[in-house]
């Protein structure tokens, strides 16, 4: 029982930090129609900027300034990059976010180094907040979870509740109306590109210290952001948060399972032939694939429902 | 026309110096990760070949004359890649070739290399393997020309679970490793070498995870806890191990690490404190007890601004450097011949390569990570203090090689 609980509130950790990810990138999907591929590599600019700042002021004025600064570098990519790829179609938007990847990917190890920068969570939340069955659960992963908690409503009320979220929304439908009715609409893809980055950086500034900040992150979560996007149907930030959490939860779950796939299938009330072809298959135990779920996930509900979970429009 | 001129010069001087010495140079092509994710390991590697290479020219340790040059090439752990280089290296005169990163790449480069001795003696070239160490390669895999300076993974494991059993203290063994060719001989030779060997001891789990996918260990941990496992036995290396050791820290999980890779510099830079306790085995560290070492290490630092990692490069190399001072030539079947069955007293005690599959028996220590030891990572503030030291003869495995002589 107390293990069922450990890894429902890891799974919820692990599912929320991805949602945190992502909701950056299905806000620009979704307002802007660009499939932003260097949306990762701001995650990691987030963590590497929070390091440099938290060496001098410490982290919580970190924990502000990185992802607002992230959303600056954001915004200005916008407007001296993407806007003018814009005009050129999406094959041309998709290469410069391409490009963007490579050379953040790259600048960033020439700033700090190829080697992992020690960031370390503060001490404040560096301590155990409570302990079950001999497993301590630290503070820090309730922190974010909270965070990204507050993330998802101070979004959602920002969308659906205020003048600007409506600007935002109508400018993403109809454009020259909205334009004709005196709203700046490049401006507005500017601020929403702008927004979508820092809220990459701010999962970077969170996540960073609490796994690793290297050069190598970017690369390790661009796969499964698409992944969040894509299966919580493109610009759904609802859906993102349902897709993220069903992935944390039967990712983490399945690590649990050291049953071979043939045993949980017949748990399941499924018989499978062991020794026919598909044998190695059916002997790989459940754990070991389990990092692979998010993508069986994916391609499962792409071919139930192609908008995605929760999307309007077809992927 | 100036620059024609200038550049004459400098010929006819390096020519009149060159005929008056009597020069050799002797160059030594490294084929490792030099740009890419691994990038940060091939270019350390490097910076401790070239220190290794000026003490041996300073010293002129391989021979009146006689220098070692190094020649980098950059293979981004490719196998392909690394083919296509080794062929360049060979065309352009190179006889030694050394490599450490992926056994895979190891598997390629000693395959090519032994067929291109046969077909091409006049071209023959030695691998020098400082770090690649699957079993296989001084086994069913070796060749002639091949020879390696690391322990394998399995007499690594052999010195790490000597000292497991001693340790009264300890009943339950978690095995945790990357699913790829090294951690599955790892988790092989753990379950063989500590299974039945003590009745109060046993193996709880095993587990292999992909390779740099997993971001939170923390369920993997939980498992470990569930079956109350009080040591944890992993080849796991880079962030797969850091990730590892914090996700333990931070979950309360009492039991030690026994690691292969604790001492790399980036994990240490990234567990931090968490890493306290943590026990690796090596062949060497900085709290060994070796003067001349700990000399070296500091002059490598001074000179690099990087932690001094690799001993046995130095090693490596000085034994070749001696092996070619001893035959007096650079020709890598004359120094071959001399290698293979070869002892020297280093530092550290009496080394030897066996003569029958070309792998180096040298000492091993086991080792623990805590603050309070002399040479400290400035990082984190703790240095690795030795626990156990186990002696060459006690890492001899038995062998499936059998070595023809190349002629």
């Amino acid at each position: 029982m107390e293990q069922a609980f450990l890894v429902l509130l890891n799974g919820l950790v692990y599912g929320l930090l991805l949602f945190m990810l992502s909701s950056g990138l299905t806000l620009i999907v979704g307002m802007m129609g660009v499939l932003n591929l260097g949306h990762a590599s701001f995650y990691m600019l987030g963590a590497y900027l929070a390091y440099s700042i938290s060496t001098v002021v410490g982290f919580w004025p970190a924990l502000v300034v990185a992802p607002l600064a992230v959303g600056v570098i954001g915004a200005l990519v916008e407007r001296y990059g993407l806007r003018s790829v814009h005009r050129h179609g999406h094959v041309a938007e998709l290469l410069f976010t391409f490009g963007l990847a490579f050379i953040i990917g790259e600048i960033v190890p020439l700033i700090w180094g190829r080697l992992p920068v020690p960031y370390r969570v503060p001490a404040v939340l560096d301590v155990p907040l409570f302990t079950l069955g001999g497993t301590a659960y630290p503070a820090y992963r309730l922190f974010m979870m909270l965070i990204s908690l507050a993330m998802f409503g101070a979004l959602f009320a920002a969308l659906a509740k205020t003048r600007l979220g409506l600007v935002v929304r109508a400018a993403l439908t109809h454009p020259d109306m909205v334009s004709m009715l005196g709203h700046d609409v490049p401006r507005v893809f500017t601020l929403v590109f702008g927004a979508g980055c820092a809220l990459a950086g701010l999962a970077g500034v969170i996540a960073g210290n609490a796994f690793t900040t290297e050069p190598g992150m970017a690369r390790s979560l661009g796969a499964i952001v698409f992944a969040v996007v894509v299966m919580g149907g493109l610009g759904s930030l609802s859906g993102a948060l349902v897709a993220s959490l069903l992935i944390g939860l039967v990712q983490t779950m399945s690590i649990g399972f050291d049953l071979p796939f043939w045993k949980a299938l017949a748990g399941l009330g499924i018989t499978v032939d062991v020794e026919g072809r598909l044998r190695d298959l059916w002997l790989l135990s459940v754990n070991r694939a389990a990092p692979v779920v998010p993508y069986l996930l994916l391609v499962l509900v792409l071919a139930t429902r192609p908008r995605g979970l929760l999307g309007s429009r077809s992927a | 026309m100036r620059l024609g001129h200038a550049a004459a010069a400098v010929l006819a001087l390096c020519l009149s110096s060159g005929a008056t010495r009597a020069d050799e140079v002797v160059k030594i092509a490294l084929i490792d990760p030099m740009s890419g994710s691994f990038a940060a390991t091939g270019r350390l590697g490097e910076q401790h070949f070239r220190f290794a290479m000026d003490r041996i020219n300073e010293a002129q340790a391989a021979g009146p004359g006689r220098r070692l040059e190094l020649t980098v090439l950059d293979n981004e752990v490719s196998p392909e890649k690394s083919l296509t280089l080794l062929r360049k290296a060979i065309d352009d005169g190179v006889h030694y070739i050394t490599q450490g990163n992926g056994s895979a790449v190891a598997f390629a480069l000693t395959d090519a290399i032994a067929k291109n001795n046969k077909r091409d003696p006049a071209k023959a070239a030695m691998f020098l393997n400082y770090a690649a160490v699957d079993p296989a390669l001084t086994n069913d895999k070796c060749n002639w020309w091949h020879f390696r300076f690391d322990a394998d993974s399995d007499m690594k494991m052999r010195a790490l679970s000597a000292y497991i059993l001693t340790r009264k203290d300890l009943h339950k063994v978690y095995v945790f490793n990357q699913d790829y060719s090294f951690g599955q001989s790892v988790e092989r030779g753990a379950k063989e070498m500590l299974t039945g060997k003590r009745d109060d001891l046993t193996i709880v789990g095993a587990e292999r995870v992909p390779l740099g996918k997993v971001k939170d260990f923390t369920p993997y941990i939980q498992k470990m806890q569930a079956a109350g496992a009080d040591a944890v036995v992993t080849g796991n290396w880079g962030a797969d191990l850091a990730l590892l050791v914090k996700a333990a820290n931070d979950s309360g999980f009492k039991g030690t690490f026994f690691t292969y890779y604790m001492g790399a510099t980036e994990v240490i830079t990234e567990v931090g404190q968490a890493g306290k306790g943590g026990v690796q085995i090596s062949e060497w560290h900085a709290n060994v007890g070796a003067a001349p070492i700990e000399e070296m290490a500091a002059a490598f630092e001074a000179k690099y601004h990087q932690a001094f990692f690799y001993w046995r490069i130095i090693n490596m190399l000085d034994m070749t450097a001696a092996a070619m001072k001893q035959a007096n030539s650079s020709d890598p079947e004359k120094v071959g011949k001399v290698l293979a069955g070869m002892s020297i007293k280093n530092p550290l005690g009496e080394v030897s390569m066996r003569a029958d599959n070309h792998q180096l028996l040298q000492p091993m220590f086991v080792s623990v990570l805590e603050p309070g030891v002399k040479n400290v990572f400035p990082e984190v503030n703790m240095g690795f203090r030795t626990i156990a030291r186990i002696e060459p003869e006690q890492t001899r495995m038995a062998t499936t090689c059998s070595l023809a002589n190349p002629s």
